[in-house]
């Protein structure tokens, strides 16, 4: 599956949509910025609650594409602003890490 | 129209910068230099003509360049009403001015229009002639043009970058809770390794110590410093972050993982979790780092793959 096919395959909604659209082949799950730092490595979607801007910059280090919100925390203006300058997507969910996570999961277990 | 309130700089004490740009700035720098006047001769009507024609509530009346008084809106329609709109403007306009003198600095204009809530000064030299007249919307503009300049300068003295062949170095600044800024230097870092075509697994190391001492200096320290440098021919990225304190009490437990100091704001952003450091060393080949009361020093390189030698075919 492309990245860009997961805002229909579960039902997220696009706060950035402009991003390099490339195949799921990893995803990571922390609120721990610095554990991301130190451990998301050849991923392309980060499932987190931490919306802000320094998530972005985070995000654009290790090299992942796609920022999925989770529990619908708000996105400020300024994350979204520095999403689209740096060609990072942001997508929400009004669901938990847990079972987005797990539905992700399915995803790359079934391709 | 409202009237104007007072405009909302402490002039007794606020910012060493605000401070210092409203001495330096003179009231000339600032007001308007083409003054629309009315002569003696004119009429309350030709008074009112001005004012309209020109979009302004206020016209100083001259001799010449011998400032005789001002008229405002408000005299217009005292004269209005006294059925006196085509009498003498002299009778109607306000003789006891408030001036301000050109070489003053703008802090003078400042308290001036607190003070008096006039919507206007004129403005007279040296030799008492009206050269100009300043409204709180000239002060505005001013102070929004200079306070622009000023950041402008601000921000330039928090980087410094220059390049020697395919070898760089980058400086940057961080202030105390400044996250906008943490994620610039490694940012802009990854961009210039990544144009260099180094390997994706080594512009990543560098990005990640960057990033964690950015963010060390930024949650921890009260500011500092974090300098880059890419020296291909020694085949390495030296990164150098300097602090002005208040230092690491304890060294040892700061390269403990979990180990941290951070307050649970930081925590809230998803930092201070204690990986900082460990995470830095992690990634880098050689790690130092020294720490007292006036700052702790941390300097750490990492291998950079060695220039393909050029051989003759």
């Amino acid at each position: 599956m492309n990245l860009s096919e997961l805002p229909g395959a579960l039902d997220l909604e696009i706060i950035q949509g402009t991003f390099e659209d490339r195949p799921l082949t990893g995803v990571y799950t922390s609120d721990l910025l610095s554990d991301v730092m130190a451990n998301a490595d050849e991923v392309e979607v980060l499932v987190t609650i931490q919306s802000h801007k320094n998530t972005v910059a985070v995000a654009t280090l290790v090299g992942v594409s796609v920022i999925l919100v989770c529990n619908n925390r708000p996105v400020p203006e300024d994350m979204v602003e520095a999403a689209r300058s740096e060609g990072v997507g942001i997508l929400r969910s009004s669901r938990n890490q847990f079972v987005i996570s797990g539905e992700l999961y399915r995803i790359l277990g079934s391709s | 129209m409202a009237p104007a309130g007072p405009i909302p700089i402490d002039t007794d004490s606020p910012s060493p910068i605000i401070t210092e740009l409203i001495y330096r700035l003179k009231v000339r720098d600032v007001m308007t230099r083409e003054v629309r006047t009315c002569s003696v001769d004119d009429t309350v009507r030709d008074a009112q003509q001005t004012m309209k024609r020109n979009g302004i509530t206020g016209v100083p009346v001259v001799d010449g360049t011998r400032l005789l008084g001002i008229v405002s809106m408000d005299d217009v329609i005292r004269a209005l009403e006294d059925a006196a709109i085509d009498g003498p403007v002299t009778e109607y306009m306000t003789r006891s001015v408030i001036v301000l003198e050109d070489d003053m600095p703008l802090s003078f204009g400042i308290s001036y229009l607190e003070k008096y809530r006039y919507g206007r000064f004129p403005v007279l030299d040296a030799g008492k002639n009206l050269v100009g007249i300043i409204t709180s919307r000239d002060i505005i503009i001013a102070l929004l043009l200079e306070i622009n300049k000023e950041v402008q300068r601000f921000e330039d003295s928090t980087r410094r970058a220059e390049t020697h062949g395919r070898g760089f170095r980058l400086e940057y600044t961080t202030r105390r809770f400044d996250f906008e800024m943490a994620g610039r230097l490694s940012t802009e870092t990854k961009k210039l390794l990544k144009e260099r075509n180094l390997p994706p697994k080594t512009i990543r190391r560098v990005a990640v110590a960057t990033y964690e001492l950015e963010m060390n200096q930024v949650v921890h320290s009260v500011g500092g410093t974090v300098r880059v440098a890419f020296d291909p021919a020694a085949g390495q990225v030296e990164i150098v972050a300097t602090d002005r304190g208040p230092g690491i009490e304890n060294v040892d437990e700061a390269l403990n993982e979990g180990y941290s100091t951070a307050n649970e704001w930081v925590r809230s952003l998803g930092f201070g979790a204690g990986m900082g450091l460990p995470n830095t060393r992690r990634v880098s080949d050689t790690f130092d780092i020294s720490s007292s009361p006036d700052g702790t020093t941390v300097r750490v390189t990492i291998s950079t793959p060695q220039e393909e030698p050029h051989e003759p075919v």
